[in-house]
C-alpha cells in the first residue's frame, strides 16, 4: 500500500475507532492535540491498524507516533 | 497397594450468599482532579468513573471484610460455624504475614477453618472463588466463604497521573456451598509474567528499608500496555470461558467483568455481541476500580437493581497485575 492509500484507510480506522470526521485528517495533525485522540483511543487506533495493515506496532513505537503522518509512514515502512 | 480414602464428592456447588460493604465516604473525581492537573470529565471519559470510596482509618481491611462476610453468611442463611474454609483476595494487607484470612474468621466466629489469602490482584477473586467452588464439589469442606477486599488507598500515590483517580477502596464476599445441580462452568485462568511489570510498585519493600529509596513503594501501572492487553486477550478469555460452559453469550443473564475500566467493558461487550437482556455490570461509576474487590461489589450492586435473577448464568472475568486472568460462568444466587 502507498502512503495515500494507508492514509484513507486510517482516516476510515479514526472514524470508526475515535470519532473523528475523516475531513479532520491530514498528515500534519497530531493525534492528541488536533484531534483529540486521547491515550486509550490511541491504543485502539494502533490496534485497529495493526489489523488492517498486518504490521506490529509495539507499545513503546505507540510512544513515538505523535501525527497522522509518523503512523502512516511507519506502517509503509512495515508492511 | 493401599487405598487412600477420599471425601465423598459432591454432585454440585453453588453461590449460596452475597455481601458487600462500600466505605462511607464518597471521593467525587473534582477532589482527585487538582492533584492530578485534570478534571471531572476527563477522568470520566477514561474510566466511566464518577465517584470512588475512600476508606477511613476505622475502616481496615479487616473491618471491610468482616462486614461483607458478616452480610454474605446472613445472605446464605447458614451458621458460620458450618464454614470450612476461608478465602482472601487481596493485595493491600498492611503487613507480608501472616494473611488476613485467620483473623477475619476468628472475628467472624468460624471456629478453626482453613483460611488462606489469594495474591492475584484484579483476577484473585475469581480464582479464589473458583478454588472454593473445587474444595465444596470435591467434598473438602461444606460451605466455603470467599472475601475480595482492598484498601487501594494504602498504595496509591495520589499524585501519580496514571493512577490515581482509577481505584478505590471496598470489600465483597461470597459463600459457596453445595447444590444439586452444577452452579460453576470450568474456570478459564492464565498467567504472563513477561508482563509483571505492566502493574507493580514502584519499588520493592527492601529497597525501601534499606534506604536505597527515599520513599515507600506505591502503585505503577502501565496504562496504555494494560489496556492493550486487556481488550485484545480478554475477549478470548471470556468466549471460552462461555463455550467451556456450553453457551452463547446470548445465554447469559449477566457479564460482571473486572471494573478496571469502562472502556475494556465496552471494547469486550462489542466483541461478544452481548444481546440487551444480557445486565452488564458498570459498577466503576459509583466503586472506581477496588482490584480484587470488584467482582463481589459488581454483582451486589446488580442484584440490588434487581438486574440479576437467581439460578440464571452470569459470566465473572477478572484480570490484572501479575499479569493475571480468569473467567468462569456461574448461577447466579
Amino acid at each position: 500500500m502507498n502512503t495515500e492509500e494507508v492514509m484513507r484507510e486510517m482516516a476510515v480506522i479514526l472514524d470508526e475507532v475515535a470519532g473523528v470526521a475523516a475531513d479532520q485528517v491530514a498528515m500534519d495533525k497530531s493525534f492528541t492535540d488536533d484531534l483529540e485522540v486521547d491515550s486509550l483511543s490511541m491504543v485502539e487506533v494502533v490496534m485497529a491498524a495493526e489489523d488492517k495493515f498486518g504490521v506490529k506496532i509495539p507499545d513503546e513505537e505507540v510512544k513515538n507516533l505523535r501525527t497522522v503522518g509518523d503512523a502512516v509512514n511507519f506502517i509503509v515502512k512495515s508492511a | 497397594m493401599i487405598t487412600i480414602k477420599s471425601a465423598p464428592a459432591r454432585v454440585g456447588a453453588r453461590i449460596v450468599g452475597i455481601g458487600a460493604y462500600r466505605p462511607t465516604r464518597v471521593v467525587t473525581n473534582d477532589e482527585i482532579a487538582p492533584l492530578i492537573d485534570s478534571s471531572d470529565q476527563w477522568i470520566q471519559q477514561r474510566t466511566g468513573i464518577n465517584s470512588r470510596r475512600f476508606a477511613s482509618e476505622h475502616e481496615t481491611l479487616e473491618e471491610m471484610a468482616v462486614l461483607a462476610a458478616t452480610e454474605a453468611i446472613a445472605d446464605a442463611k447458614i451458621k458460620s460455624a458450618q464454614i470450612g474454609v476461608v478465602l482472601v483476595a487481596t493485595l493491600t494487607n498492611p503487613v507480608q504475614f501472616p494473611a488476613v484470612a485467620p483473623t477475619i474468621a476468628t472475628r467472624l466466629g468460624i471456629p478453626d477453618p482453613g483460611a488462606f489469602d489469594v495474591g492475584a490482584a484484579c483476577a484473585g477473586f475469581v480464582y479464589a472463588l473458583s478454588t472454593a467452588a473445587d474444595m465444596v464439589k470435591a467434598g473438602s469442606v461444606e460451605y466455603a466463604l470467599v472475601i475480595g477486599a482492598e484498601r487501594m488507598t494504602d498504595v496509591l500515590d495520589m499524585t501519580d497521573r496514571g493512577s490515581a483517580f482509577i481505584f478505590g477502596d471496598g470489600a465483597g464476599a461470597f459463600v459457596v456451598g453445595p447444590a444439586d445441580f452444577n452452579g460453576f462452568g470450568p474456570i478459564i485462568f492464565g498467567s504472563d509474567g513477561s508482563q509483571a511489570e505492566a502493574i507493580s510498585m514502584t519499588s520493592t519493600w527492601f529497597d525501601f528499608r534499606s534506604g536505597k529509596v527515599p520513599e515507600p513503594p506505591t502503585l505503577r501501572m502501565e496504562g496504555q500496555q494494560v489496556f492493550r492487553w486487556a481488550v485484545s486477550e480478554m475477549v478470548g478469555v471470556a468466549q471460552r470461558a462461555i463455550t467451556a460452559a456450553g453457551l452463547e453469550p446470548k445465554d447469559l443473564a449477566a457479564f460482571i467483568p473486572h471494573q478496571a475500566n469502562n472502556r475494556i467493558t465496552d471494547a469486550i461487550v462489542k466483541a461478544l455481541d452481548f444481546p440487551d437482556s444480557v445486565a452488564i455490570a458498570r459498577d466503576i461509576r459509583d466503586s472506581g476500580n477496588t482490584t480484587a474487590a470488584t467482582v463481589p461489589l459488581a454483582l451486589h450492586a446488580l442484584r440490588s437493581e434487581g438486574r440479576a435473577p437467581a439460578g440464571a448464568p452470569a459470566l465473572l472475568l477478572g484480570f490484572g497485575a501479575g499479569l493475571t486472568y480468569a473467567a468462569q460462568v456461574v448461577a447466579l444466587p
